[in-house]
């Protein structure tokens, strides 16, 4: 299973919102397994890279290569499945309000899959079991808290076994011990089933704690600063703006 | 791909060992945990549980589920798990699996209810929705009396655009539906009429039923789908994103700023859309008057003038400022007693949809009664 060739590939991409550029010239790849991170500042067009990526917002110019396939070169149905293999978390959980938890995460077995329904609940209280919300599958999304939707959400990401999982700001609204809690979860997870990871977050805590790669985001110059392990890229990166962003605005301007 | 498969090797000292093999995937066909869990009812039973998964090829959360379970059982009557022959990351999902307890209580348990627990539950609910509903009532009274002396808080622009979404822009809907109203009533008038030979009455039958009943509930009736499911839906919206606390936190009245603006603003173009309405329903029957019954124009029109008085003018443009009332109340109401999801919203609509056009057909037969009754 293990190939030299990158999981996920950015070439020349860029993203415009009309007349309106986003951000230019982006090339990264991600690796089978990685904890890749999207950072930047706020506005810089994290969350349009993460849509581009995903397929719900098409790029101006260039593409992402799947396996070294094209993505929005391949047409809608090439598109579709690609996308089977993904897994999305959204950042407030986007469960859908009218079904129960086991529902939520149900949907996609239903479609996807000949399983009959008492196995796809069978598989809705294990998923539901691996966040920590045994016993929760008849709840509604309204009944539970912020963070248990965000558990929920990451319960029906994985419903499918997705070879990549995308996480929109996984953090955002968490105290700090559920956020680092959510964290470890992820890193269990991923290091459990090989899957590959692509996060948006300016959690610094969370970026050094879980990334093993990332591209940073700069909204001045609209294009890409650095690309790579965030520890480096803390301390031995030769741009002041990225080693001032990930230190908290703490950086020395050295000369060097 | 290769059949997943699974069988029990009983060791010495009560000792049983689960071999598994193949490829353990959802898509495929996977054997269930039912062997080993009938063998650990069976006594006697063993002491401790091992895998071996020397054979096993490819495994994703159909093999997990399926030791998940495994592990519930033999947990539930003491057996020991022996983990260290599963691969190292089926290990780690198991562990994670059982690393957070299940929060006492939390599970739900289904129980039918008995018919006169379901019976009373629905009047207790009844008469607590009755109870809100008056309760708004109130407050809305209070809050029409600040509005009127001024004093309410609410935004000059939103309360015209109220206007012009509750009033203009109802133009074209509310034409087309009493226009066709007033040519129904006109052929249903001419069929009849005609046949003791007193077919210009038809003009009256058109221009009395438009003025006095049919343009002020066809319009109610519109303006309820229209306008009263769009304040359910902006409020109930506005619910769900907090953007209602938002404004109470502010100590602004909720009332004062959102509601009374929409009801205010649909109780003064109501009677001006009804009375529009009845010109669109008299044209449309003068329209078919003329075209079938041997009279001009003229004749018709003079024979409508004379059947209409001012009584029933009134009349038509009072049920209408009710039923302007009405609409904008349940549309309010239910926009502010929506629950707190995208579900929920769409309840709320339908729900004010549905109580509008109930209000406004009961108040109809209320209201037609006493002026009987008054011989108006």
């Amino acid at each position: 299973m293990e190939t030299a060739q990158p999981h996920i590939t950015a070439q020349d991409l860029t993203m415009a919102y009309g007349d309106f550029l986003i951000q230019k010239d982006l090339n990264f790849s991600i690796n089978r397994g990685d904890i890749f991170i999207i950072m930047g500042g706020s506005g810089c067009g994290k969350s349009t890279l993460l849509k581009i990526m995903i397929g719900l917002k098409s790029p101006a110019t260039g593409d992402v290569f799947y396996d070294g396939e094209p993505f929005w070169a391949s047409g809608d149905a090439g598109r579709e499945a690609t996308k089977r293999k993904f897994g999305t978390l959204f950042q407030s959980g986007a469960l859908w309000s009218s079904m129960t938890l086991a529902e939520n995460i149900g949907l996609a077995l239903q479609q996807f899959t000949d399983l009959g329904d008492a196995e796809i609940r069978e598989v809705a209280a294990y998923k539901l079991m691996l966040v920590g919300l045994a016993g929760f599958e008849d709840y509604y999304p309204n009944e539970i808290s912020g963070g248990m939707k965000k558990r929920a959400g990451l319960a029906r990401a994985m419903a499918l076994d997705p070879e990549i999982l995308f996480f929109d700001e996984p953090s955002a609204g968490l105290d700090p011990i559920s956020a680092k809690l959510l964290d470890d979860l992820i890193l269990e997870l991923c290091e459990s089933l090989g899957t590959t990871v692509v996060i948006v977050t300016h959690e610094l805590a969370s970026m050094f704690a879980i990334g093993n790669n990332s591209v940073f985001l700069d909204p001045l110059t609209k294009t890409q600063l650095a690309t790579g392990n965030p520890n480096e890229l803390r301390d031995h990166h030769s741009n002041f703006d990225v080693r001032n962003f990930l230190q908290r605005g703490k950086a020395k301007d050295e000369a060097a | 791909m290769s059949k997943a498969a699974l069988s029990l090797v009983e060791g010495d000292q009560e000792s049983l060992a689960i071999s598994l093999s193949g490829d353990w995937l959802l898509a495929g066909e996977l054997p269930g945990p039912d062997p080993v869990l009938d063998r650990l009812r069976t006594s006697p039973k063993p002491t401790s549980l091992a895998f071996d998964s020397q054979e096993l090829g490819e495994w994703d959360t159909g093999l997990v589920k399926t030791l998940v379970a495994i592990n519930q059982s033999a947990g539930a009557i003491g057996v020991q798990v022996d983990d260290t022959g599963l691969p190292a990351g089926a290990r780690r999902l198991v562990a994670l699996a059982f690393a957070v307890e299940e929060r006492e209580g939390a599970r739900r348990i289904f129980k039918r209810k008995k018919f006169l627990e379901q019976v009373g539950e629905s009047v207790t609910e009844a008469l607590e929705s009755a109870k809100e509903l008056l309760t708004f009532t109130g407050e809305l009274v209070l809050s029409c009396m600040r509005f009127l002396r001024g004093k309410a808080t609410y935004q000059r622009s939103d309360f015209w655009q109220y206007i012009q979404e509750a009033g203009a822009e109802a133009f074209p809907i509310v034409s087309l539906i009493c226009f066709l109203i007033g040519m129904i009533l006109a052929f249903v008038g001419v069929m009849q009429l005609t046949m003791f030979g007193a077919g210009i009455y038809t003009a009256d039958l058109v221009a009395v039923a438009m003025v006095r009943e049919m343009s002020a509930i066809m319009t109610g009736i519109v303006m309820a789908g229209r306008t009263g499911a769009a304040y359910a839906a902006q409020i109930g919206t506005m619910k769900v994103n907090e953007e209602v606390d938002a404004l109470t936190t502010l100590g602004m009245n909720p009332i004062d700023y959102l509601v009374t603006p929409r009801v205010v603003a649909l109780i003064v173009m109501m009677p001006l859309l009804t009375v529009y309405g009845s010109l669109m329903g008299i044209l449309g029957g003068a329209i078919v008057g003329v075209a079938m019954l041997d009279v001009s124009m003229l004749q018709y029109a003079s024979q409508t003038i004379n059947s209409l008085h001012l009584n029933s003018l009134f009349g038509g443009l009072f049920k209408s400022i009710v039923y302007g009332v009405l609409i904008a109340l349940a549309g309010c109401q239910q926009g502010m007693a929506c629950g707190n999801s995208a579900l929920a919203v769409g309840q709320s609509t339908t729900k004010a949809v549905v109580m509008g056009i109930v209000l406004i057909v009961v108040s109809a037969s209320i209201l037609t009664i006493i002026y009987i009754n008054l011989g108006i």
